[in-house]
């Protein structure tokens, strides 16, 4: 029974992990930018569900698609104003300017919001769903539900979609791509866009259980640089995947080793599974 | 063109009048603050910062109903002829390496008297070790593993109770709940990994044995977990009879909520300060975390009080109720400050010995410790500290049981 509720909650957790990793993987895996800013992203996400509920008075189902919006035309923004300019710049101006960006986001939310930690009011997604003795957390069942549903919706938008093939065919050569009629700038600005609304999407969902801070980014962007990689660049059902298996040995590992050993026992597989899959579970040989 | 020549010798004038004035009043004493102004800490580290902004304003500028503190009347230090405090935080971002890079700043840059931190234990650590080969007193507020005034520093003083004395009062206080008849035979511990959480549970586990009290789970967790249910998990499994948890704010917050959405609570939970302290955890998980014990050595008080007075002014800064934390960084800054008057010097061997011959007794001081003097360690062995509990929205005194605010409310209600 016990060991149920530990895999349970494990996937609840691997589910929120995919969550807001899958914005990520998209530009890192598709325009080969890594994007230092995605935990800040999610952030952003975690302060719009917040300002929106507390207040505006926005209702439970609108701040995450409120958060959406807004994080879409922060990433367009940012890759117009910043992405589009050091793309043409060596590896490192990108990797050192994603950086920045992180620094901006957190100490502009630092000077906005302040210190303190914030939270969303306890039980606003409801109460722990029974489930024949196993605990259901209510906002890790929704993020783990959202995260399915995203994850395949990107899947879908990316292989069977117009969209998703222009999208696609900027990733595998822009020049290319743009003899056929398709503007590079406008197709990476939307997969920007779609990884900004994916990460916003998640920090409202990751608010509703986690505390809202500044610097929540840190704790974040790690867990989602590990996903990626380990699910493989680029690939979204990769990222999913990743996320369930990292959650779930993480829980059992700090369940029957205790949680100091989780992250020696996360690690260890990672670098394993490097060593045997350098391109990550589901990704490309490059 | 005249009218620029006139201007600018009337400027000149200005000038050197200003300069030959101000060289009359006495120098600002600088102290450099330590603390953690970013990072996941920076709410606490904050706080301590306005604090001691405060306690500097009540010595700099005159402000009623503080005599009683040394130096209260708001004249300066007299010692150094009226000379003003001067305060220059730095942020440690709660990492050791960049504690100690900002203390040399403190020291070398900015010349310095004296240094006052640093809130994380392992940061505590590093940047006496700076003050300590600089030869610059440093005076900790809040920090309390052992092992930072256990090395014999000759520049560190430690205003604080530190990890021993809670481990000693948590046991006593479950020693008690069991010889009232409470079961308590089986406790859990969770800690955090760093200097903070190993220190203090290090001492709870040892005085726990001599109790008789069994460990059942021993947890040691990184604070910036993303998620905690394992070791909530591992709680239900286990079935102790009370839990120490020893952590910082955002995993605090963490542990009620996830303790609430896997349905679990166990007959005591006793959380040790800092996080459980923060403003932001009652904020916003007091209500499901009803009955926590918490120590304390600071408590409002009675209105017209020195501490009611104090938190007032907290409250008129900040809009919040004063924390143990800050008040125990507050406390920390008057004990610095009566000691650089007492020298008449900003010079650090001078400042070093007045803190030193250091011996404040309790009615000088606004927190509940029995006075101020330092062993040859540099601890001070007057500190002493409350238990505490969330009743509402605010911790009551409990423990010693005589002299409480309130009674224990037995078991641990959590959201019920």
């Amino acid at each position: 029974m016990i060991f149920l509720q530990v895999l349970v909650s494990g996937l609840l957790i691997g589910a929120v992990y995919a969550l807001f990793s899958s914005g990520l993987t998209l530009v890192w895996g598709m325009m080969n930018v890594i994007n230092f800013a995605h935990g800040e992203f999610v952030m952003l996400g975690m302060y719009v569900a917040f300002v929106a509920l507390t207040a505006l008075h926005f209702g439970v189902t609108s701040f995450g698609v409120l958060a959406a919006i807004l994080l879409f035309i922060l990433g367009g923004v940012v890759y117009f104003i910043l992405i589009r300019r050091v793309m043409r710049g060596p590896m490192l101006a990108q990797i050192l300017a994603t950086f920045g960006l992180l620094l901006v986001l957190r100490y502009s939310a630092f000077m906005a919001f302040g210190s303190d930690f914030v939270n969303l009011p306890e039980d606003i997604l409801g109460p722990s769903l029974n489930w024949g003795g196993i605990l259901l957390s209510a906002p890790k069942l929704v993020a783990g539900v959202t995260a399915l549903v995203i994850t395949i919706g990107m899947h879908l938008m990316l292989t069977k979609t117009m969209l998703g093939s222009k999208i696609l065919a900027v990733a595998e050569n822009p020049n290319a791509a743009m003899l056929m009629g398709i503007q590079p700038d406008r197709m990476q600005a939307i997969a920007w866009g779609i990884s900004g609304a994916s990460a916003g999407i998640a920090g409202a969902l990751i608010a509703t259980f986690y505390p809202i801070s500044a610097t929540v980014g840190e704790s974040l962007g790690l867990i989602a640089f590990v996903v990626v990689t380990f699910g493989g660049f680029g690939s979204v059902p990769g990222a999913m995947l990743a996320g369930l298996l990292i959650g779930v040995i993480e829980s059992l590992s700090a369940f029957y080793f205790g949680p100091v050993y989780q992250d020696v026992v996360v690690y260890a597989l990672f670098v394993l599974v490097l060593w045997f899959r350098p391109q990550g579970l589901m990704g490309k040989k490059s | 063109m005249n009218f620029l020549k006139n201007i600018s010798i009337i400027g000149l004038f200005l000038l050197t009048f200003a300069s030959v004035q101000s060289s009359y009043a006495a120098d600002d004493v600088k102290i450099g603050l330590v603390y953690p102004l970013s990072g996941t800490s920076a709410s606490v580290g904050k706080a301590t910062v306005d604090a001691c902004e405060i306690a500097a304003k009540i010595i700099n500028e005159p402000t009623p109903g503080f005599e009683d503190l040394p130096l209260g009347a708001g004249k300066g230090l007299p010692g150094l002829g009226g000379a003003k405090l001067k305060l220059i935080p730095v942020d440690t971002q709660g990492n050791p390496g960049e504690g100690q890079a900002q203390t040399l700043r403190l020291i070398t840059q900015e010349k310095v008297s004296s240094l006052l931190g640093a809130y994380h234990s392992a940061v505590a650590i590093t940047t006496t070790a700076v003050a300590e080969r600089y030869g610059v007193p440093f005076v900790i507020g809040d920090s309390v593993a052992a092992n930072i005034t256990e090395r014999g520093f000759k520049w560190t003083f430690r205003v604080t109770p530190i990890a021993s004395d809670f481990a000693q009062s948590y046991i006593q206080f479950l020693d008690e709940l069991k010889k009232n008849g409470r079961t308590v035979n089986n406790i859990a511990i969770v800690f955090e990994n760093t200097d903070y959480g190993v220190s203090v549970s290090g001492t709870v586990r040892n005085i726990a044995k001599q109790f008789g009290l069994n460990i059942v789970a021993d947890l040691a967790y990184n604070a910036n977990s993303a998620d905690v249910s394992a070791q909530v998990l591992q709680l239900k499994d286990k079935k102790p009879d009370a839990v120490i948890f020893i952590s910082y704010t955002a995993d605090a917050i963490l542990y009620a909520k996830t303790m609430k959405s896997l349905d679990y609570m166990p007959p005591v939970l006793i959380g040790d300060d800092a996080g459980f302290s923060d403003f932001a955890f009652i904020n916003s998980v007091g209500n499901i975390a009803q009955g926590v014990v918490d120590r304390s050595a600071w408590v409002v008080g009675p209105k017209g009080s020195l501490s009611y007075k104090i938190n007032e002014l907290f409250k008129a800064k900040t809009g919040r109720d004063m924390d143990d934390t800050s008040a125990r960084g507050m406390q920390a800054f008057f004990v610095l400050a009566d000691a650089i008057n007492r020298a008449g010097s900003t010079k650090p061997e001078a400042i070093q010995a007045a803190l030193k011959s250091t011996n404040l007794k309790p009615e000088q001081l606004f927190m509940g410790y029995k006075g101020v003097k330092f062993d040859e360690k540099g601890q001070n062995i007057l500190a002493s500290t409350y238990l505490t509990q969330l009743i509402g929205n605010q911790y009551y005194t409990v423990y010693p049981t005589k002299g409480a605010e309130k009674t224990l409310v037995y078991p641990y209600k959590g959201w019920k």
